[in-house]
């Protein structure tokens, strides 16, 4: 397959995948007991009727389900039910850039810390720094992000009062925030690089480039370097859903308004609009993160093209 | 009639050249993986045997009088009995020691359900998918490409939410959640031993597809389904744990590591130690049991990074 032709078949793929996922949580949500009006005081049967006529929900379920789909392919995604008076879509708006701002610098502060960290103990194999390390970032992968969170929050943000330990507006929080999530993946994206790097150094064209004279760093950065990336790349994608799970934890530690807090309040509330709203955004960063790791990917390494 | 000498050699020949000798040998000598068996050895039977003492305290009994007591402490009910508090109490006098021990059952016990769940389908997946091959096969692998890509912990959120906190339903959402990569997995090995002669073999016998995978294909996968196994419990205790941490899992007044870490992280200030102690002998499992997977990885030679 061409490469463009290779990239048109994953974006219709994708496509698919994001159909599904809002047809399952249609479904999920609107066949679930409860209803997004329960917890209200009790309401006369025409106020009820007028209610669900409002938010569409006296016509038949497939009727609703095709509605919505139209809705939301020319970009409306519908009024809120716990948010009274706003759209799904403002809400989002609202929301958006705090989760992915805490994302993506959560992200970069991990490979960041995580990739040097990886290539220096792997240099290094079985040396006491390596031990060290490698220690270091199994622990980091054992102290989930809800105690690290509160352990950050305790002594850089009140001890030693470098950040402000809530809120978005004004205030670092959301620094503490992504460093929270950052240094998680930058402990297992160590342990991930030192393993590959470790494997591709031991391959016959390291000891070609050594025996024809090319020094050992050049060897590290520019011959085992390329291969030795390659599962941090294939990797991103599965940690872009681990940092939007990750970022539910965080949002409520530090009390971000994020999609994340939107999303438990809206699933708590039985907010159907909001729900498949924010479902639909998650998936769609995912599943454009996977898109984009797949064609890095092809480019570092050819070979996958032609065997997919 | 055989003498006794030559039975008991070909004993010792066939014990002598037994696959799991070798892997436990390589196991025992590697020091880390070995600590990380005997501390969940150990964690565990504290968590499941230790609450069926008679003297074990009930860990939601409260007792308002004595909130918040340091470790060691001895209090004096009421009733005259003394009751020794071995890591303190919370700020409604329960016994923090045994809200742990009871923590890690639910901890372990979801940890354990969950991925047996995950192995059951991932296995069976993994093994019918790479035995029949072809279209079936990349039907089948497609459908777990895109299960991939979907945000399951917000799945497994939904499902909690709207069916209601039971245990039963946190063990099979999370099995459902985690089965994708023990299929891959799997697929991979089947793949790899299909064809070669004993299945042939089995095949000419005239055993039927259902047999050669649960009987003869399965069974040889079984190094690199141990490895995942073990590296899918910590993964699975952590996905509770968050759960939990987000009021979704375990509801009180029982508790998981998961919900004493939250209910921890909320009075970090007033009384580190009920963060302190929940947090160390979480991290403490997880720990052991990475390094118990690493470990069995490199003594049963399954090759690293292959997921």
């Amino acid at each position: 397959m061409s490469t463009p032709a290779y990239i048109l078949s994953r974006v219709a793929q994708s496509v698919f995948a994001l159909f599904c996922i809002i047809t399952i949580t249609f479904f999920l949500v609107r066949l679930a007991p409860g209803g997004p009006f329960d917890d209200d005081r009790a309401v006369s049967e025409h106020t009820r009727a007028q209610m669900d006529a409002y938010y569409g929900l006296d016509k038949p379920l497939p009727l609703q389900y095709v509605k919505y789909l139209g809705n939301y392919i020319r970009g409306d995604l519908g009024p809120s039910f716990g948010n009274k008076g706003y759209t799904v879509n403002e809400v989002i708006a609202q929301s958006w850039p705090v989760s992915v701002t805490i994302g993506l610098v959560g992200l970069a502060i991990a490979l960041g810390i995580g990739i040097p960290i990886g290539v220096f103990a792997a240099a290094r194999p079985n040396s006491k720094t390596d031990y060290l390390l490698m220690s270091i970032a199994t622990l980091g992968i054992c102290l989930p992000t809800f105690v690290i969170g509160p352990l950050l929050a305790a002594f850089l943000g009140l001890k030693l009062g470098w950040f402000d330990v809530f809120g978005w507006e004004n205030s670092s929080a959301w620094m503490l925030a992504s460093l929270t999530l950052g240094l998680y993946y930058a402990a297992y994206i160590a342990r991930l690089t030192r393993g590959s790097m470790l494997e591709q150094l031991s391959h016959d064209y390291v000891r070609t480039a050594r025996a024809k004279g090319v020094s050992p760093n050049a060897t590290l950065f520019k011959h085992a370097f390329r291969g030795g990336i390659t599962p941090v790349v294939a990797y991103l994608g599965p940690a872009l859903a681990g940092l939007i799970a990750g970022s539910f934890v965080v949002e409520s530690i530090f009390g971000l308004p994020g999609l994340g807090q939107h999303f438990i309040k809206a699933a708590k509330n039985r907010d159907y609009t909001l729900i498949l709203g924010t479902v639909s955004v998650f998936a769609t960063l995912i599943l454009a993160m996977n898109l984009l790791v797949d064609i890095v990917q092809t480019w570092l390494d050819p070979r996958r093209k032609i065997s997919s | 009639m055989p003498s006794s000498a030559a039975i008991e050699t070909g004993v010792a020949i066939e014990k002598g050249s037994s696959l799991g000798r070798d892997a436990w040998a390589r196991l025992k000598k590697n020091k880390m993986a070995m600590f990380g068996l005997w501390f969940f050895v150990a964690i565990t039977s504290i968590c499941f045997l230790l609450p069926l003492l008679p003297f074990f305290p009930d860990p939601n009994a409260t007792f308002l009088e004595l909130k918040s007591l340091g470790a060691f402490a001895t209090a004096t009910a009421k009733d005259g009995s003394t009751q020794f508090y071995l890591l303190g109490s919370d700020n409604l006098g329960r016994d923090i020691f045994a809200r742990i021990v009871h923590g890690g059952r639910v901890s372990l016990t979801v940890g354990f359900i969950a991925t047996a769940v995950s192995l059951l389908i991932g296995v069976a997946y993994g093994a019918t998918a790479g035995y029949l091959g072809g279209r079936i096969d990349s039907a089948m692998m497609r459908l777990v490409d895109i299960l991939y890509a979907l945000p399951f912990m917000i799945i497994v959120i939904i499902l909690t939410t709207f069916f209601g906190n039971s245990l039963l339903l946190l063990f099979v959402c999370i099995g459902a959640v985690e089965w994708l990569t023990m299929s891959r997995i799997v697929r991979g090995q089947v793949l790899s031993l299909k064809n070669q002669e004993f299945v042939e073999a089995a095949r000419s016998l005239g055993l039927s597809d259902r047999a050669i995978i649960f009987r003869h294909l399965i069974p040889n996968t079984l190094g690199p389904v141990i490895v995942y196994t073990t590296l899918t419990v910590p993964a699975v205790m952590r996905l509770e744990a968050i759960l939990s941490f987000l009021g979704l899992g375990v509801q009180p007044p029982n508790a998981s590591w998961g919900s004493l870490i939250a209910e921890g992280a909320d009075r970090m200030i007033s009384d580190p130690a009920l963060l302190i102690f929940p947090a160390i002998v979480f991290a403490l499992t997880l720990f052991a049991l990475n390094f118990l997977g690493d470990g069995l990885r490199d003594a049963l030679d399954v090759r690293a990074s292959k997921d």
